[in-house]
């Protein structure tokens, strides 16, 4: 390992400038401080979101090495995968202490080493607080253009935002902490252009699982994904974090959609978004940031928006979906015999039948929040689904987790809150929690779930828990009629 | 890091498709603040059936594991590369790995080794038969006591970092005058995204 290995400048720079490029690679080349003659590329982190459970080994190893964090206001702190979402004061204003000592010391140590090491961090308590992919956006920390990276895999989130964004180990959050800076192979690109348009009450959420069943849970390894068309375009900010939040369900580190005037509209006032001449310096180079026409992918997925239905899963991977008027499919339907194993298995482990109609699944268990669909968008569709009804008799549990103090004080402000508690959910305070059960909340083992988070693993939502992926107004509809179900067929004709 | 040159030793065949990272180490294990002892909850669902592969005595102490497309998919924890690590675990064969997941395996001196389907399917009866086998990384090969050999490839970077032990945030620190020279740069060009939060 020679000390002269990398080239600085690369001279490459006015020859690519000079040819079409997708906006992942403009996003790419911007990013590059030197490219190693191996190919690696040494590339600049303009954001860092940190949360309690990746993080404290990061620190630890700053700590024994006596390094800094190396621009500490480029990097935002926030608790959110172990904090219960009950209350957080007493009646008397008091901070209630964590009952789990684990999570409590897990969360104590976030709070002592963002101050220490520089790093504005957001308490519990902060209204501001929430999960970090809600939490960026919302506060104009992440923008279009940047590299975005947070020890989570779900940062791809960001790419909704027009951002690089992508989810890294505790290694590299110690890397990025230090440096700044990551060392990475660039990734091949795929297209995913949806032509057309959705169908009612077909929604974001119901796309992106439709995708992911498209092209597999393995389809996108070694791609940064960008998602193309008009659909995208027509999508609002909160559409289009959904989309790409689940791009590393099929495999992505990252999926991006073009900034464009709704992306500016929506940052615009953010707290930590550029202001006054900035802001006009910052929109005339988000403005170059979209794929030229020209430019080629390494691999182009082309899907009909009306083929689109709303979209479930049946299994444990969130390829195994389905759209809501199917059925439980046969092992012996899958050509490949890796796949006819891991169905079986999934349906044993689901309680499924092959054959069944979804619409006769009966659920026990309603979760609406995670960073895939916790947004005051999200909430606003299930609160629709909801209002002047009642989850059924057999539905035991259902809670709606905001995605951060900001967005449950809005709904609270819409009136929403009342609306789901008059619907018997129970309506909490923000935090990821039963998207990966870190916190008290867990679905009880065999009962299932219809969940708007990202992931039915095995086990994802506590030991033996059977969840079942669906959009927010579909999470409504299955909590109203107790089984999963087809939330077209409930008349529902406008927001509340 | 613990350099990585040859792997010799029996092999675990597990053999599934898409064992996400949940299965590999699930969230419960992720509340230590520690990178250590991780092995403990590694495939704990897997582990209470009767019978699993991963306790059965005739691999214990394979350093190899074998398993099916789309290893560690999922999550980005990096636990799941501490607790196969912990486990003894040095080398993962698989059609496929999630992106993330090799990324963290290899900087902790965990071996990520792409073969072809019928290639793992191969390795998957030898190491039923409770027979050695061998990865290289020095020639790029995985070999069998019945003359199996199997080409497999490596970014040249992450080779060269297992081979030696080489640590990324030690040789990215060697380059900061670079990032320096690119951050001044940046600070003149676009002010607004230097600032974060500090506005």
């Amino acid at each position: 390992m020679s000390k002269d290995v990398a080239i600085t400048p690369n001279p490459m720079d006015a020859i690519m400038a000079s040819r079409p490029r997708t906006l992942y690679e403009k996003i790419w080349d911007a990013h590059v401080v030197e490219t190693r003659d191996d190919g690696t590329a040494l590339i600049y982190i303009d954001r860092h979101l940190v949360h309690e459970v990746t993080s404290p080994q990061a620190f630890e190893a700053l700590r024994v090495a006596g390094r800094p964090v190396r621009r500490p206001e480029l990097t935002l702190a926030v608790p959110d995968h172990n904090l219960p979402t009950t209350p957080r004061r007493d009646a008397n204003g008091a901070i209630l202490p964590i009952a789990d000592p684990q999570s409590a010391a897990q969360l104590a140590a976030l709070e002592v080493n963002a101050p220490a090491f520089g790093i504005r961090y957001i308490p519990a308590t902060a209204k501001e607080q929430g999960i970090v992919h809600v939490v960026g956006p919302e506060q104009g920390f992440s923008l279009p253009g940047t590299t975005i990276v947070c020890g989570d895999s779900h940062t791809a989130c960001h790419g909704g935002m027009g951002a690089l964004a992508f989810g890294i180990g505790t290694s590299e959050v110690e890397h990025v902490l230090a440096t700044q800076t990551l060392l990475l192979q660039q990734s091949k690109s795929m297209e995913v252009r949806v032509n057309g348009d959705l169908g009612p009450g077909v929604t974001a959420k119901d796309l992106i699982m439709h995708i992911i069943g498209q092209i597999g849970a393995a389809g996108g390894s070694g791609y940064v994904i960008e998602y193309r068309g008009a659909v995208f375009e027509r999508m609002s900010i909160e559409q289009r974090l959904t989309v790409c939040n689940m791009s590393i369900e099929a495999g992505a580190r990252a999926g991006l959609i073009a900034p464009d005037a709704v992306t500016f509209a929506y940052l615009k006032g953010r707290p930590m978004a550029p202001a006054g001449a900035d802001w006009d310096a910052a929109v005339a180079y988000w403005r170059t940031l979209h794929t030229d026409d020209g430019a080629a992918f390494d691999k182009s997925v082309v899907i009909d928006a009306a083929t689109v239905e709303p979209s479930v899963t049946w299994g444990t991977s969130p390829e195994d979906v389905v759209a809501i008027g199917g059925r439980v499919p046969d092992p012996q339907d899958f050509a490949d015999e890796s796949k006819r194993v891991a169905v079986r298995k999934s349906l044993d482990y689901m309680g499924l039948t092959p054959g069944t109609a979804m619409t006769d699944v009966p659920i026990e268990n309603v979760f609406i929040g995670s960073c895939t669909n916790s947004r005051i968008e999200d909430l606003r569709a299930a609160a629709a689904v909801l209002k002047g009804r009642h989850k059924a008799d057999n539905v035991l549990w259902a809670i709606v987790v905001p995605g951060s103090g900001l967005v449950k004080a809005q709904a609270e402000d819409e009136g929403l809150d009342r609306i789901f508690t008059a619907a018997g959910f129970e309506w909490r305070e923000p935090g990821c929690s039963a998207c990966l059960g870190m916190n008290p909340d867990k679905v009880p083992p065999g009962e299932r779930c219809a969940s708007t988070s990202n992931r039915n693993f095995v086990g994802r939502q506590g030991p033996g828990a059977r969840t079942h992926l669906v959009s927010p107004a579909m999470a409504a509809a299955a909590a109203v009629t107790g089984r999963l179900a087809d939330v077209r067929l409930l008349g529902v004709t406008s927001n509340p | 890091m613990q350099p990585l040159n040859r792997v010799d030793g029996g092999a675990i065949p597990l053999g599934l498709k898409n064992v996400d990272t949940d299965i590999i180490i699930p969230a419960k294990w992720l509340k230590t603040i520690s990178r250590e002892g991780l092995g403990a909850g590694a495939f704990e669902t897997l582990r209470a059936e009767p019978g699993n592969v991963i306790d059965d005595p005739a691999y214990a102490g394979a350093p190899i594991l074998i398993a099916g497309d789309n290893f560690g998919c999922g999550s980005s924890r990096e636990h799941a590369a501490w607790a196969l690590g912990d486990l003894g675990i040095r080398v993962v064969i698989a059609p496929s790995f999630s992106d993330i997941f090799s990324g963290n395996a290899v900087k902790n001196g965990i071996l990520p080794v792409v073969l072809p389907q019928d290639a793992v399917d191969r390795l998957m009866d030898i190491a039923r038969q409770g027979e050695p086998i061998t990865v290289d990384l020095e020639t790029l090969t995985v070999t069998t006591p019945y003359q199996d050999r199997f080409a497999f490839t490596l970014d040249p970077f992450r080779r060269d970092c297992l081979l030696n032990g080489l640590d990324e945030i030690d040789l990215t620190m060697a380059r900061d005058a670079a990032i320096g020279a690119f951050e001044t740069t940046r600070t003149s060009d676009q002010p607004w995204l230097m600032r974060g939060t500090a506005i």
